[in-house]
C-alpha cells in the first residue's frame, strides 16, 4: 500500500504522479475481497453463479440476493459491497425502463452496458463521490442471442468473452445452459476455500433462449448440480 | 415554409420562436391553440365480446385489418379494447411496465386478472376525473383462483363485471344472444359451443355493424394460459340479396 500517506489517495478526481487513480483501485479491491460471482454465455443461454458468503447464521435462507433480475429479460450478477450492487441494480432497471418508455421494446443487451457502464464511470469524475466497490456481470438474451457483459468500477465495460482459468478450459460455445449450470457449480466449489471462508449459500439463476426469462435455477436442478460439484470434489481430493 | 400547421394563416411573429416544438402548450399563446384533450377518437375498433363458459373465453371484432385489439397481460389475462387503438397501446404499454416491475420485484406474488382489472378501472376514472379520458372500452378477461374472472370498464370509468359482456354496438345486438346461450349455463357450456357461439355471434355483428368486416379473433383463457387465436372471419351467406326490393 505504498500510496498510503501519499495524499494521492484521497479524491478520485486527483491522480498519482504515476498516473493512477487509487480509489478507483481500491474500490477494484472491495470487489476482490468479495464473494465469486461467474456469468458464463453458452449457445442456448446465459448462466449466472455467485458465492454468497453468509455474514450471519441468523439470516433467512435466500435473503440478500446478489443475482438480480432487470427488465424480465435481463439477469444481473454483482460482487463487492451489496449496497452498491444494489444502487447499481436500481439504476439498470431504471434505464430498462427508461428504454422501454423511449423505444417501446426490451433494452438490448449492449444497451443496457452502456448505460450501467457510463453511469458507473460518473461516479469516477468527482471528488465530492466515490466509486462503486461493486463490479456487474449484465447477461441477457435479445434478437441477437445470448449476451454477457461486465462493468467494473472504473466505468470500462465489455462483452465478456472469458477471464478465469477454470472457465477458459470450457468450450462454452458447444455448451447447454444446463451443463453450464453444473460448471458453475463447480467452480464456485472449487474456488470457495473452507478454512478461509466462511459458509456459503449458492445462487443459480439463468436466462435461456427458449423463454427469454430471467429465472433462478428450479430446486431440483440447483440441487442435482451441488451434489454433482460436490461429488466431484471429494474425488479430486481422493485423488490427491 | 412553415412546417407547423398551428401557425398557418396566421400573420407572422417575429417575438416568437417557431421552430420551438418544445414550448410550453399550456401557456395560453395568441398565436397557438390552448391545450386540448381527446374530443373524438381517430382510429377505433368496434366491438367486443366475452363471457364466461365452463373456463372462460372471449371474441373481439376487428376493425382495420390485421389490427390486433387482445392483448395478453401476464400469464392468465387477456386485455381486449374496443374504442381509440393510441389510448389502447398506451395501456397495454403501462400494464407492461407494471408486470415488468412484479416479475422483478421476485417476491412470490404475481397480479391476477381481479388486481389487473381493479388497477385499470382506477386509471380510467382518474382520466375521466382530469377530464381527459383514456377513449375505450374494456373487457378485461382471466382465470384467477379457479374461475374465469369478467370486468368491463370505460372511458367514463364505469365498471361492471357479468358472465356476459360486450362493447360498442355488440351492446344493442351481441348482448341478448350471449345472455341467452350463456346466463345460467356457465358450469355446462363446454368449449366446442363456446366456439360456435363466438362465430355466431361475430357473424350477426358483421350483418349489422357497418363499421365492421368479416375479421375476428378469439381469445381463450383457462388454467393452462392464454391462447390468442390468428385472424378468423365467420362464413357468411348473402344470397337473399339477389331478393331484396325497396332499397335502390
Amino acid at each position: 500500500m505504498s500510496s498510503i500517506g501519499t495524499g494521492y489517495d484521497l479524491s478520485v478526481s486527483t491522480y498519482s504522479p504515476d498516473g493512477r487513480v487509487f480509489q478507483v483501485e481500491y474500490a477494484v479491491k472491495a470487489v476482490d475481497n468479495s464473494g465469486t460471482a461467474i456469468g458464463l454465455r453458452v449457445k442456448d443461454g446465459v448462466v449466472f453463479a455467485v458465492e454468497k458468503l453468509i455474514q450471519s447464521k441468523l439470516l433467512v435462507p435466500g435473503s440478500n440476493r446478489r443475482i438480480q433480475t432487470v427488465d424480465t429479460h435481463i439477469g444481473v450478477a454483482t460482487a463487492g459491497l451489496l449496497a452498491d450492487g444494489r444502487h447499481i441494480i436500481n439504476r439498470a432497471r431504471d434505464e430498462a425502463e427508461n428504454y422501454r418508455d423511449t423505444y417501446r421494446s426490451p433494452i438490448p443487451g449492449k444497451a443496457i452496458a452502456d448505460r450501467v457502464g457510463q453511469y458507473v464511470q460518473a461516479y469516477t469524475l468527482y471528488s465530492s463521490a466515490r466509486p462503486f466497490g461493486s463490479s456487474t456481470i449484465i447477461g441477457t438474451v435479445d434478437e441477437e442471442g445470448p449476451q454477457l457483459f461486465m462493468v467494473e468500477p472504473s466505468g470500462v465495460y465489455w462483452g465478456k468473452q472469458v477471464a478465469k482459468t477454470e472457465i477458459e478450459k470450457l468450450k462454452l460455445s458447444e455448451m447447454t445452459a444446463l451443463d453450464a449450470v453444473r460448471e458453475a457449480t463447480r467452480i464456485i466449489y472449487t474456488v470457495h476455500d473452507d478454512a478461509k471462508d466462511k459458509e456459503f449459500e449458492l445462487e443459480l439463476s439463468w436466462v435461456t433462449v427458449d423463454n427469454k426469462r430471467h429465472q433462478f435455477v428450479p430446486t431440483e436442478i440447483a440441487l442435482e448440480a451441488e451434489r454433482i460439484a460436490k461429488e466431484t470434489l471429494n474425488a479430486d481430493m481422493d485423488d490427491d | 415554409m412553415d412546417h407547423f400547421p398551428n401557425y398557418w394563416g396566421m400573420p407572422p411573429q417575429e417575438s416568437f420562436d417557431r421552430y420551438n416544438i418544445f414550448q410550453d402548450k399550456t401557456k395560453n399563446n395568441a398565436i397557438s391553440d390552448p391545450t386540448t384533450n381527446t374530443k373524438q377518437p381517430i382510429v377505433t375498433g368496434t366491438s367486443v365480446i366475452a363471457f364466461k363458459y365452463k373456463d372462460a373465453s372471449f371474441g373481439s371484432l376487428a376493425r382495420y385489418r390485421e389490427v390486433e385489439r387482445l392483448y395478453p397481460v401476464g400469464e392468465y389475462t387477456v386485455l381486449a379494447s374496443s374504442g381509440d387503438f393510441s389510448d389502447f397501446q398506451y395501456v397495454k404499454h403501462t400494464l407492461d411496465k407494471i408486470m415488468t416491475k412484479e416479475y422483478y420485484t421476485n417476491d412470490g406474488h404475481i397480479l391476477g386478472t381481479p388486481h389487473i382489472y381493479e388497477y385499470l378501472s382506477q386509471v380510467m376514472y382518474h382520466r375521466r376525473s382530469k377530464l381527459n379520458p383514456l377513449w375505450n372500452a374494456f373487457v378485461v378477461g382471466g382465470y384467477h383462483n379457479g374461475e374465469g374472472y369478467l370486468g368491463y370498464v370505460n372511458l367514463l370509468g364505469t365498471t361492471f363485471q357479468a358472465s356476459t359482456i360486450t362493447t360498442g354496438i355488440g351492446m344493442y345486438m351481441a348482448s341478448p344472444l350471449l345472455r341467452k346461450a350463456v346466463e345460467g349455463h356457465e358450469d355446462t357450456l363446454t368449449e366446442a359451443e363456446a366456439v360456435d357461439l363466438v362465430e355466431q355471434v361475430m357473424r350477426v355483428l358483421y350483418y349489422r355493424d357497418s363499421q365492421s368486416i368479416n375479421r375476428y379473433q378469439r381469445a381463450k383463457i383457462t388454467a393452462q394460459g392464454v391462447e390468442i387465436s390468428p385472424l378468423l372471419s365467420a362464413p357468411t351467406d348473402w344470397s337473399i340479396g339477389k331478393d331484396l326490393r325497396g332499397y335502390q
